[in-house]
Parts: C-alpha cells; structure tokens; sequence
C-alpha cells in the first residue's frame, strides 16, 4: 500500500513538469516568425487580407494571447497538436507513425549499452590500475568523445562501402517483399550500424559509473564481512557487490532516456530511419512548426513515462529508500 | 632549506604549487592538457597558415593528404584545403565552448542560487523549470530554438547555453543549501548585510569549485552540440566548423572517406582534451570524491 501511495506521489509531481512544458512549447510557436494563417496562405499562394482576417478569426488567433495558451493547453492535453501542412495530416498521425521506429532504436541501444557498459565496468573495477582497467577505461573515454555522427560515418566506409556486410540505411530492404523470420532479421541487419552508433556514449557512461560504484560498494563492511565468511570472490561479485552496485546506475537509465532521443536526431538523418528523430530534422529544414513542437512535448512525455518507471524500479530493488 | 619546500613561499604561489603537484600525478590529466595546448596552437596558427578563408579554393579538388605541400591534408570536392579548415574550425570549436560554456554557467548558477538559498516556493518553481528542461530532449529544443531564433554563430552560442544549463542549477543549488546554513553566514545576517550581497560575495565565492569543474564537462557538450548542428547543415554557413566539413564531406564518403575522418579526429582529440582536463581538476579540486 505504502508503494501505491508513493507511485500515485510520483505520478501527480510530473503534472507540473508536463504543463510547463506545453507553455515552453507555445512560447516558442509564438516566437517563431509566422502562424499557422500565414503557413495555409503561403500555401494558397497569398490571399486578400479580408481573407486572411477571417482566417485568423476562425483560427483564434485574434484573440487575446491568453486565451490562445488556454486553448492550446487545451488541445494538447487531448494529443491534438494541430495540422502539419507538409505532411497534409493531423500532425499526431503523423507522430504516432514515427513513434515505433525511434522506440525499437532506443530500447535495442539502451539495452546495448547497459549490458556492455555494466559488464565492462564491473571487469575494470575488480582489476582496478591494472592494464585491463586502463585499456578499458582509456576506450570508454574516447567512446565519450565520439560524435555518433562521425561513427556513423566511419562505419558506413568500413562495413558498408570496403566489406559490404551491413546496408547503407532505410529499415528495411526495398522491394524485397521479406515475411516472417526473414523480415524481422533484415530489420534487425538495417539496426546494426544505428544503435552501435547511438549507444557508444552511453556505453561510456554506464562503464564508468559502474566501475566507480564497484569501487565504492567494495570497500563496504558487509564485503569485508562476507569475504571473512568464507565467500568465493565470484559469490562476492555477484551474490553482494552487482546488487547494490547496480543502483545508482539503474536510475541513470530513466535520465538518459531523453539525451537518448536527442541523439536519434542525428542517427536517423543518416541512416534513412522514418523516427522521431528524422521528423524533427525535416520538421526544421522545412519550417513545421507544429510538428516540430507535437515531437517535444511527446518525447517529453515519453522521458516523463519512462523517469517514472525506473524510479519504480528503484523503489522496488533498495529497500533502504523510504516510500514516504 | 629546499626549492621543493614550499612552506616558505608566499601563500599564491604555494597554492599554484601544491595544485600542480597533485595534478600532475594524474598522466591521463597531463595528457589532456597537452593535447588541449595542441587545440590552442591550432587556433593560433590559423591566422599564420592561411589568413585569408578556409572557404575558397586552394586546389586540385578531392586531393589526398600527403600528395602536395600545397594542401598537406589534402583537398574537399570544391577543392577547399582541409589543414586549413581544421585550424580555423579550432577556433570556432573554442569559441563556441568558452562563451556557450559561459552562459550556461552564469544561468545555472543564478537559478541554483535563487532555488538554493530561499528555498520554499522559489525552490520548488525554479526546480519544476529545471525539470522540465531535463525532460525535454536537449538536442532536439535546440533544433528549434536554432529554426526560431536563425543559425547565426551568436544563436547557436545562446541556444546552446539555454539548453546546458540544468547541471550547473544542480550542483550550484546544493552548494548554497548546505552554505546557507553556517555560521558566518548567519554572522554577516546579523550584521545587517543584504540578501544580495550574501549571495554574490559571501557564498557565492564558495561554491564555485564544483561548479567550475563541471565547467570542463560542459565544454565538451557544447563543442558536441555544435558540431551535430554544423554537421546536418544548422551551423553558421559563414565560419568553417568541423561538423560542417564532416557534413559536406558525407557526399563523397564513398571515394574520399579522409575529407570526414580527418576532422572528425579533430574533434575527438578535443573533447577527449576537455574530459581528461575536468577529471584531473575534479580529483585535485573535490578530493573526497575519489580515492
């Protein structure tokens, strides 16, 4: 019960994040030059001005800026973010058509990088100041410096163009009509090159908090405690020192969630993935506003959805965290 | 008496020293540094090597590197020198990491101060706004905010500095509720100085360190953040910048992979300069943190 309680706790603090970030959203189409009028009567090719006045009306945009944010809020609280005069569809159709490629590229290279990371970091930490651990830690610097966009490029020359293993972008083979197994494995080809390239920075950074909270929990009473009992050093590991090691980078998972997203930005674009991340992209270069504001406020949401799960998750493993 | 004594020096400079000796222990941090010095040294010869534009032609376009000491990195498809381009996009690379760095500080630490030193509903507003810009996916707000406001090299600068301020806020905003709360503050209070000048002179002076470690990190993300702009074609189309060679050297992958490579290393030496750099002053200046 004390559980449902703080969950229910949890929930209701995003409330005021979510609404601030539909009043950001708005401040920013009001500050972008042009409104949605002047979007339809560039598209119409202009129009008289009492046309545009009546438009304007219609659209609410003679209104008082208030009552323009009260119904913006409105809207969005309903997932209505309005029209995308590129895409000629409501703009949440649109968004909701990305959502699944981005999330397939997010969870395959979190979970790359938080596996790898964590196996990495643990090695490093048991070997502290060894050449392993340098070696390791040296890589996970560089990691950090990479630019997934430069990756990206390195491994198109090397696995793409000199050995031809891996395809160049797209989600799947054009025209090759594959069904079943062979679709899910030619997905799973076309995702190789984007999530290695997305998931090094975060490889670097789970390995390094690993190692570090290793390094830490070691040090710890109850290891010396259990180590004089008689436990093997695999026992140790695994049995005392993962477990709450494990925590502090279990709540950096929800954290980097959102850096995460913005990373897609760049990896999309390259590989020709149809995201979130290329929408935002094309959104930019082609001035769609309402898009462009509909893919914050649901990346937000999703960062929001995904924050609270591991604080869940972190509630459950440590039970030294009062729910009060 | 001993040179290495450095109890009889004044008191700056034996601070310097002992700062020196212990940083020097770390080899990875003396690393960085030199290779940050190299960043600089490229900055500097820009104007000495090629005064002029990186931006015009200066040969045979697609020249590999080595080829002619007339363009020793080699040439782009419009036959713009890459060595060129690499000196001065160090500049801009340094440019847009001091001052975007700069503003992000200077914002976090204003809101880390109001939150942490009132507390109560001033906290709870300005940490809600903190949230709020930690939720929403940081590259992507600066792709809009870059759309609204237009790439000149001043925007992306802001633009960036309005989307890396949340950590500063963090650190700054725990420094000064734990400052608050001694005793020569509640000295001075007594002695009838202002809110104001408690914030700027008394702790703000204190709880400056962590927050100018963390600086490095921030320069480092900055110089990121720039370079993905410069690369999908967001940057300021007047400067030459290592993203936007990369971006422009995408075209020719195929054939001529060095026009990309050459300075994407460029940037991986120097972030990699930034992240060595803040950890060196991070084990000197916040000891307890690691053994």
């Amino acid at each position: 019960m004390p559980f449902l309680i703080y969950a229910l706790r949890r929930a209701l603090q995003a409330v005021p994040v979510i609404l601030m970030i539909m009043v950001g959203a708005f401040l920013l189409l009001k500050l972008a030059p042009g409104d949605t009028v002047d979007a339809l009567v560039g598209d119409m090719g202009g129009a008289d001005a009492q046309f545009i006045a009546r438009l304007r009306a219609e659209y609410g945009l003679d209104q008082p800026v208030w009552v323009q944010l009260w119904r913006y809020l409105a809207k969005m609280a309903q997932f209505d973010f309005g029209w995308s005069y590129v895409y000629e569809q409501p703009v949440s159709v649109v968004l909701l058509d990305r959502l699944g490629v981005t999330l397939m590229l997010m969870c395959a290279s979190l979970f790359f990088a938080f596996t790898i990371g964590v196996a990495l970091g643990a090695i490093a930490a048991r070997r502290a100041y060894s050449v392993t651990d340098n070696v390791i830690s040296t890589l996970g610097l560089v990691f950090y410096a990479t630019p997934s966009f430069f990756l990206s490029l390195m491994m198109i020359v090397v696995f793409s163009v000199k050995l031809g293993w891996l395809p160049v972008g797209g989600i799947r083979t054009i025209a090759a009509f594959y069904t079943g197994w062979d679709h899910v494995l030619d997905v799973a080809r076309h995702l190789v090159m984007p999530t290695a390239a997305l998931s090094l920075i975060y490889l670097a950074f789970y390995l390094r908090l690993m190692r570090a909270s290793v390094l830490e929990v070691a040090e710890l009473d109850f290891v010396r405690t259990a180590r004089a009992k008689g436990a093997g050093e695999g026992r140790l590991m695994f049995h005392h020192i993962m477990r709450n090691a494990l925590l502090p980078v279990v709540t950096l998972l929800g954290l980097q969630f959102s850096t995460l997203l913005g990373g897609s930005v760049v990896v999309e674009t390259i590989f020709s993935l149809p995201g979130l991340g290329q929408l935002a992209y094309q959104s930019v270069i082609q001035r769609d506003m309402n898009t462009l504001m509909g893919i914050i406020f649901l990346s937000s949401v999703v960062v929001i959805v995904v924050n609270f799960l591991t604080d869940l998750l972190y509630a459950r493993l440590d039970s030294r965290i009062e729910l009060s | 008496m001993s040179l290495a004594d450095p109890t009889d020096l004044p008191p700056e400079e034996r601070r310097w020293r002992v700062f020196w000796r212990r940083y020097r222990r770390n080899r990875a941090a003396v690393l960085g540094l030199i290779l940050l010095g190299a960043v600089v040294l490229l900055a500097l010869l820009a104007g000495i090597y090629e005064p002029v534009d990186p931006l015009r032609r200066a040969g045979e376009p697609l020249t590999w590197p080595f080829q002619t000491w007339q363009t020793p990195l080699g040439t782009d498809q419009l036959g713009r020198d890459i060595l060129a381009g690499i000196l001065h996009g160090a500049r801009i690379s340094l440019l847009i990491g001091v001052v975007a760095t700069v503003i992000s500080i200077a914002i976090g630490v204003v809101i880390g101060a109001l939150a942490g030193y009132f507390g109560g509903w001033v906290d709870d507003v300005l940490m809600r706004i903190t949230e709020a810009f930690q939720t929403v996916p940081s590259f992507v707000l600066l792709l809009a905010l870059v759309a609204i406001l237009g790439s000149s090299i001043e925007n992306i600068v802001l633009a960036i500095g309005i989307v890396s301020w949340t950590a500063p806020a963090r650190l700054a905003r725990a420094e000064f509720m734990s400052l608050r709360k001694r005793e020569f503050i509640d000295a001075v209070r007594n002695l009838g100085v202002g809110d104001a000048a408690i914030i700027f002179r008394e702790i703000l002076p204190n709880a400056l360190p962590p927050v100018v470690v963390y600086a490095s990190v921030i320069m480092a993300l900055a110089i990121l953040l720039e370079s993905a702009l410069a690369f999908l074609g967001l940057g300021d189309p007047n400067y030459a910048s290592w993203g936007n060679m990369i971006g422009q050297g995408r075209a020719v992958l195929r054939t001529a992979w060095y026009v990309c490579a050459i300075p994407g290393i460029a940037i991986v030496l120097t972030v990699l300069s930034f992240s060595l750099l803040g950890e060196g002053l991070n084990e000197v200046l916040n000891p307890r943190q690691k053994k």
